[in-house]
């Protein structure tokens, strides 16, 4: 263990001399995270949806309307809800394009609900913003299949013997329906939903695409001793073999964890890129590394010189970080690529960390699992393989 | 020889692929003794002590360094040997001084013994004025003391010098030559291979000759002199035909051996200076028009043109 940290370090020094590893670990990626925000990063988070409201019915359903549509909606962050005073000013807002969409709940609403007469909610669209049309008549559909829940709910009771309901009665039965739970309800756990913000996925993504290019610096230092005739000095000293090996993983092992330590920290200090629970970010990134310097010692053992190696990792590390969905998010792949992003590293690694939004660590055990498959399988065939690279 | 050996070894044996590098070889060191392996390139000798220092597997044989026995994974064997392998191994980002505190620590010293022992090897290697600069900016010379040093670090009982001095120039090739004619002095045991007959003559308490993987001979280079008895080696700088004009000469009673390299007959010649006017009618009449003879003593070369009919650089 001693020989091997000493030639770690020998060689950690050595790394951090010429500046390469910097580079590439680091500055690259950032730079490439900056970019990339810069292009991308306003296209679907910093610019949300204007949605204007008018709500002239002051009765329950219009007050349900408030409390059960817009409070959330503010909430959300994602839409920006304005609320007019009149359906024709809100009309005027959206014909200028000030706002997207308009939703009117009109005076009377609540009156005709009550008295199960024909009631209807306004929807005013912007023809320049089809997509918020579409997600306030959503919201709309929503609101009044909510509302005819209710209502269908008081008439089944009520039908039998309707003069035995009083109005006050009625309204009673129809507040308890409105407070039911929905017994049945579709909770959207697609991947879509848990997907990067644009900052973090960009953050993540050059993180991960570069750690594969970092922890070659490690492991093709080996073919270098080789070159250089240092290797059959390193043979003759009074050292375990195995430390030579060791200590080439361990240097890999610690330039990757150490660039993605710093990448994680500067991206959420400059960008505010937000990488989740940072115990379950620590597993990840650990369990990425490994499976990294794996895939990188098991090419390198496949070449002659350290230049062939670098030149079959970098392939490797360009169609895995393709692949693996670095560059774009998983979600925009066609089916069969889609299934072909699970045979990189990077895909698993992204994928924890979306799982990681919002919940606890234990969603997270699967993408671990899987670099962990990687790690263990590349780097065993790697270690048996190195041997031969370990001779003068 | 003195004492018990420093190194034993028997039987060595290596074959790569159908190749047989080394076959059979054997030889013993005593201590303070300087044993020099000499034979052309591709004779077997870089193959051999890499076999002997425990960085190659052998296919048969047996090494003993200080009483113990040497494979490629022990570690005690390792600890009495100093290497300095042919090419230059030192690290050229790291500093002469940091480079010789590496490797003294990977030899089990603690950063102070390393420190002192460095600096001490600073002085010997005579870069002491140049401890701190990166290696990349040292000159060839100056590499190749550190190439030296690096194998002396551990105070070894057995220094392994592979062709020291391939590419080196003579002044610094003087000064690596005095080095290591000083370390017999100090009682440490010196295995050195070189294909320079005269370094192994100038160097070397006993030599051993190596052809294709075999010790063909064994001795002090007087004894090895000996063997080619009252025979001097002949150098007819030519032009035409010399392969005839040395098959020619081949025939004559007074020559032993005749080859040819390059533009001129190599010739191991009994009486060399009474049968010297024989030789060049001889060669004028078979077709060499000799330009300038080349008489010397026997020597290391003439002894392997004796045994092996071929110069040493061929």
């Amino acid at each position: 263990m001693r020989a091997a940290l000493l030639i770690a370090g020998k060689d950690l020094k050595a790394r951090v001399r010429d500046r390469s590893a910097l580079l590439i670990g680091i500055v690259v990626p950032l730079g490439l995270a900056f970019i990339f925000n810069a292009i991308f990063g306003g296209i679907s988070n910093s610019k949300s949806i204007s949605l204007g409201v008018v709500v002239a019915d002051r009765g329950t359903a219009g007050q349900a309307f408030v409390r059960q549509v817009l409070t959330p909606l503010r909430h959300s962050g994602l839409i920006t809800v304005h609320q007019e005073g009149s359906a024709a000013a809100a009309r005027s807002l959206a014909a200028k394009g000030t706002l997207n969409a308009v939703i009117v709940v009109p005076g009377g609403f609540t009156a005709a609900v009550e008295a199960n007469r024909p009631a209807s909610l306004i929807v005013i669209e912007n023809a320049s913003a089809p997509v918020t049309a579409q997600i306030a008549r959503a919201i709309a559909d929503s609101y009044a299949a909510n509302i005819n829940r209710v209502r269908l709910a008081v008439a089944t009771v009520v039908a039998p013997s309707p003069a035995s309901f009083s109005p006050a009665r009625v309204r009673q039965l129809a507040a308890r329906a409105a407070a039911t739970t929905v017994p049945l309800a579709i909770r959207d756990i697609s991947a879509r939903t848990k997907e990067l913000d644009n900052k973090s996925f960009y953050a993540a993504g050059m993180a991960v695409f570069f750690l594969f290019f970092t922890v070659q610096f490690g492991i093709t230092s080996l073919l270098e001793e080789r070159a250089d005739g240092t290797m059959a000095r390193l043979l003759a000293a009074p050292i375990p073999r195995g430390s030579i090996l060791g200590s080439k993983l361990l240097v890999s092992f610690v330039l990757g964890a150490v660039s993605m330590t710093v990448l994680v920290i500067a991206t959420s200090l400059l960008f505010g890129a937000s990488w989740g629970n940072p115990v379950g970010v620590g597993l990840l990134v650990a369990a990425a590394t490994l499976a990294a310097t794996g895939i990188m010692a098991l090419l390198a053992t496949f070449a002659r010189n350290a230049e062939q190696a670098g030149n079959a990792q970098a392939i490797v590390a360009v169609v895995l970080g393709l692949l693996g969905g670095t560059f774009f998010p998983v979600s925009l792949a066609p089916g069969v690529l889609a299934r072909l992003t699970f045979i990189a590293p990077q895909a698993w690694f992204l994928r924890g960390l979306g799982d990681l939004r919002g919940s606890s660590l234990s969603v997270i055990w699967t993408p671990i699992a899987a670099l962990l498959v990687f790690a263990i399988v590349t780097g065993a065939i790697a270690v048996l393989r190195l041997r031969r690279i370990a001779e003068v | 020889m003195a004492s018990t050996p420093v190194l034993k070894c028997h039987g060595l044996r290596r074959r790569f692929g159908d190749l047989v590098a080394v076959d059979g070889l054997g030889f013993q060191i005593a201590v303070g003794e300087t044993y020099g392996l000499l034979g052309p390139n591709g004779a077997g000798k870089t193959t051999t002590i890499s076999m002997i220092a425990g960085l190659l597997e052998r296919d048969a044989g047996e090494v003993i360094v200080a009483g113990r026995a040497m494979t490629t994974k022990t570690v005690q064997a390792k600890s009495a040997l100093g290497y300095v392998p042919q090419e230059l191994a030192i690290y050229p980002d790291l500093s002469g001084l940091e480079n010789l505190l590496f490797f003294a620590r990977l030899y089990g010293m603690s950063r102070a013994q390393a420190r002192a022992r460095a600096r001490e090897v600073l002085e010997l290697i005579g870069l002491a004025d140049r401890a701190k600069d990166a290696t990349k900016t040292y000159s060839g010379g100056m590499k190749r003391r550190l190439n030296v040093g690096l194998g002396l670090l551990n105070h070894p009982r057995l220094l392994i010098l592979d062709e020291p001095t391939v590419g080196v120039d003579p002044q610094s090739r003087n000064a690596i030559l005095e080095s290591v004619a000083g370390l017999s002095g100090a009682g440490m045991a010196v295995l050195y291979t070189t294909h320079y007959m005269e370094e192994a003559e100038r160097l070397c308490d006993r030599v051993g000759i190596v052809d294709h993987g075999q010790l063909i001979a064994e001795g002090t280079p007087r004894e090895l002199v000996g063997m080619v008895g009252e025979f001097d080696s002949v150098v007819l700088a030519a032009a035409g035909d010399l392969a005839r004009a040395a098959k020619v000469l081949a025939t004559m009673a007074a020559v032993k051996k005749a080859s040819v390299t390059d533009d001129s007959i190599d010739l191991v010649v009994a009486q060399a200076r009474e049968n010297l006017p024989a030789l060049l009618e001889t060669a004028a009449g078979s077709g060499a028009a000799v330009r300038s003879v080349t008489v010397t003593e026997p020597d290391l070369e003439a002894v392997f043109l004796h045994l092996t009919g071929r110069a040493l650089r061929d």
